[in-house]
């Protein structure tokens, strides 16, 4: 306390103590979403310099800047980092791990040395990744399928394996914590109908945590097992069968669409009702429809494999399951519109993001709908549309999400707010510059563009040079709130506990936190989002 | 921690400071452990799955395989873990007693029969080391097919069975291999009496993992060595 000499401040969890011992020994889950925020945001940058490369050389028909292996390289990794070493603990991993207890009103996670634990398995395995990257890389596509990756490959594949292999460890005890967290550690008061919608998108994210990444763990056990000690499990050589890799790799792959996209979903809850003054539409409702999500997710696999020889009969059944997720995720956009209605709405940054979210979102999952279709899926696998399809899904979605979620809690997290401003320009950009990337990829699809190949026919030139345009307008867009989060950590205006009049508990005590949340432990007599009885802040122009 | 300024009722020193009381900690704890035993099951059940679509396909392999396999090593190895489970049963009732040398005593035995396990299950690998059952390049079953001419193997097929066989009973020796180090920890610190009517969590959370890795061979014993004993025809 002695410290704050030039700001009368009470100590919170950045300034209670310093040196970098007391961040890399830390368990407070505040700070270990800080350690995680550094490290998925390297690997977003990583991961966007590979999509950058794959951008620039399809500026031209011809392969000009790299050729064949080296561009097999380039979307390979530009998916193993982007899915398994920034989508996947995006949202959980900072937003979660910061607010789950916050939110709850709990002093930390259940296990917070196991917290700890999670981000050195992640640190390890992102080590191992960039060494496997810097001495050569892997060539087999993020989806490892055999009998390429086991028989024929001659890149990394085993390090690349064991290195996704560990991540997958820290994203189960991540999802582990959550669960036992918000299972005994709610306040006094919290019930399971009072939980913030945040809370429940995550529990649902855990779920699908806990049950689908062992059943790829195991595979990719037994894929660089194949490959170091010839087991032949998955060599069809020797009796394996290819598509039992698949039916496995695509159990985890599938749902883990849905760990990416199911905190942002939640992200969203919170944002739309504060920035429209109103009460969800449908409480009940959105927060079933994260748990009907989450179990549909685990019911649709093999529509990744409808070209791949299973039977007609299966896959019918995969193709009106797939369909079946539509109705929970259009129960979330229905009713976050509905939330809307006659809200008093304010255009402020994290509800930019929300709206980019919620329209992006709707046309990832339509497009989903087309693929769904057995008939439409077979023109159109592998081309571009599906690349268009699961970005706006994934980017559209889950980093729309993210950024609005960072945006919205940046005053908690830092203390400082943001600039407005910049705030809203990097929004406007992002949503153009993902626009201008990623719909002509629909259309290219549609005229049989397809994914995973280094030159193209020149027809294909005009969309393909809108599309790496659009890319470097979206580079711009991320690369801003960077900047102005840095520099906000210094000359931001000092936040107020509830710069948003926004509900929740995270809100309740002071911004940045102390170290142990919250004074006395809350104790919880309201309803979610009461937002008739919390009077809008001066500050958010409300727009009517 | 010391300046924390929430008052905590209890001082029991095991009490860690997010926890409001020592039930909310061994109920969070426990939770805990039973939904890592969910993910162990997801983490097996890949290879069951795998083994369920090979032995539908290539059974006269698996049925072969199976009858290479030694019943007697694997029966005595099926008694030694439903012991080692006996032991620490028994050693989780004197936690709650607070019988430290009883304690004690249960858990160095546990810690006896998982070795006696793995050296068994050790001495069946290295025989099927020398048979060449080992899936690679010296790969090689002309033992089975002059065994049991009755059938038709095929080797690649054979070479799966023998993969699965050892994908799966090593996996779970990793597991036994982690126990046993769990309770060569959790034995000293018995010893040093950590433990106390009051606060034995980690011996019972021990216990359930032990008590999961023994099902896991439950199911393994009759999967790998009882498919098909029928004398042939």
């Amino acid at each position: 306390m002695a410290t704050a000499a030039i700001t009368a401040d009470r100590t919170n969890y950045l300034n209670q103590e310093y040196g970098i011992k007391s961040w890399l020994l830390t368990t407070d889950h505040k700070r270990i979403a800080l350690l995680y925020l550094l490290s998925i945001t390297f690997f977003f940058f990583i991961g966007g310099f590979f999509a950058l490369l794959i951008r620039l050389e399809l500026l031209t028909p011809a392969g000009d800047l790299v050729q064949s292996d080296t561009y097999n390289k380039l979307f390979t990794m530009h998916g193993q980092v982007m899915v398994f070493f920034f989508l996947i603990p995006s949202i959980p991993a900072v937003l979660g791990n910061f607010l789950v207890p916050l939110m709850i009103g709990a002093r930390d996670l259940a296990f917070p040395r196991i917290n700890l634990l999670s981000w050195y398995l992640y640190i390890i395995a992102g080590v191992m990744m960039l060494h496997c990257i810097l001495t050569g890389g892997v060539d087999t596509g993020w989806t490892f399928y055999t009998p390429f990756s086991t028989a024929f490959s001659n890149t990394k594949v085993i390090e690349a394996g064991l290195a996704i292999f560990v991540a997958g460890f820290s994203s189960i005890l991540t999802g582990l914590n959550f669960v036992v967290t918000i299972h005994r550690m709610r306040a006094p008061g919290m019930t399971w109908s009072r939980l913030p919608l945040f809370i429940w998108a995550h529990y649902a994210t855990s779920i699908i945590q806990l049950l689908g990444t062992p059943v790829l763990a195991v595979t990719l056990v037994l894929v660089v097992l194949e490959r170091a000690l010839h087991l032949g499990i998955f060599d069809p050589t020797r009796g394996g069968d290819p598509l039992l890799f698949q039916h496995l790799f695509w159990f985890y792959s599938h749902p883990a669409v849905y760990i990416m996209i199911l905190p942002s979903m939640g992200v969203v809850s919170e944002i739309v009702p504060c920035f429209c003054r109103k009460r969800i539409f449908g409480y009940k409702f959105v927060a079933m429809s994260s748990i009907g999500i989450a179990v549909f997710g685990f019911l649709v696999w093999a529509h990744h494999m409808f070209v791949a020889g299973i039977s007609l009969y299966s896959a019918l059944i995969f193709s009106i399951l797939s369909y079946m997720v539509a109705v929970p995720s259009a129960i979330k956009v229905f009713n976050w519109t509905a939330t809307m209605y006659k809200g008093s709405i304010s255009f402020a940054t994290p509800m930019l993001y929300a709206f980019g979210f919620i329209g992006l979102f709707t046309m990832g999952g339509l497009t989903g709908l087309f693929l769904a279709a057995l008939g439409i899926d077979v023109h159109v696998t592998d081309t571009y549309f599906v690349i268009a399809h699961f970005h706006y899904i994934m980017v559209g979605g889950a980093v729309m999400g993210y950024l609005g979620g960072m945006h919205f809690w940046w005053p908690k997290i830092s203390g400082r707010m943001y600039p407005e401003f910049w705030g809203k320009l990097a929004a406007m950009i992002v949503f153009i510059g993902f626009n201008l990337t990623f719909f002509p990829q629909f259309v290219l699809g549609y005229l049989g563009m397809p994914r995973r190949y280094w030159q193209y026919p020149p027809e294909f030139q005009v969309l393909n040079v809108l599309s790496t345009a659009g890319s470097t307008i979206l580079a711009v867009g991320y690369i801003l709130p960077m900047v102005y989060f840095l520099w906000s950590m210094r000359y931001g205006k000092i936040a107020e506990e509830n710069p948003w009049g926004a509900s929740g508990l995270e809100w309740m005590t002071s911004s940045p936190p102390p170290t142990f949340n919250f004074d006395h432990t809350p104790e919880v007599t309201w309803e979610a989002y009461n937002y008739e009885n919390i009077p809008a802040p001066e500050e958010v122009a409300v727009e009517r | 921690m010391s300046d924390s300024p929430i008052a905590v009722e209890e001082h029991n020193p095991a009490l860690r400071h997010h926890f409001a009381d020592m039930e909310q900690q061994r109920q969070a704890s426990s939770l805990g452990m039973w939904v890592f035993l969910a993910t162990e099951v997801m983490f097996f059940g890949g290879m069951f799955c795998a083994y369920l679509i090979y032995r539908y396909w290539y059974y006269n392999e698996f049925a072969a395989g199976s009858r290479s396999l030694d019943i007697w090593l694997g029966t005595i190895n099926t008694a030694v873990l439903i012991c080692s489970s006996l032991t620490v049963a028994l050693g989780v009732r004197a936690a709650q007693m607070g019988k430290r040398k009883l304690l004690v005593i249960l858990l160095l035995l546990t810690i006896v029969f998982g070795l006696a396990f793995l050296g068994i299950k050790g001495v069946e690998w290295y025989t099927k080391f020398q048979e060449h059952h080992i899936p690679g390049s010296s790969f090689n079953v002309d033992d089975l097919i002059k065994e049991y001419p009755q059938i038709r193997i095929d080797p690649s097929h054979q070479q799966i069975f023998f993969s699965l066989y050892f994908a799966m009973t090593g996996l779970h020796a990793l597991h036994m291999i982690i126990g046993v180090g769990i309770f060569a920890v959790l034995t000293f610190y018995a010893w040093k009496s950590l433990y106390t009517p009051e606060y034995h969590t980690p011996i019972e959370l021990a216990g359930l993992y032990w008590h999961f890795v023994d099902i896991i061979w439950i199911y393994l014993f009759p999967l790998l060595y009882l498919i098909d004993r029928k004398p042939l025809k």
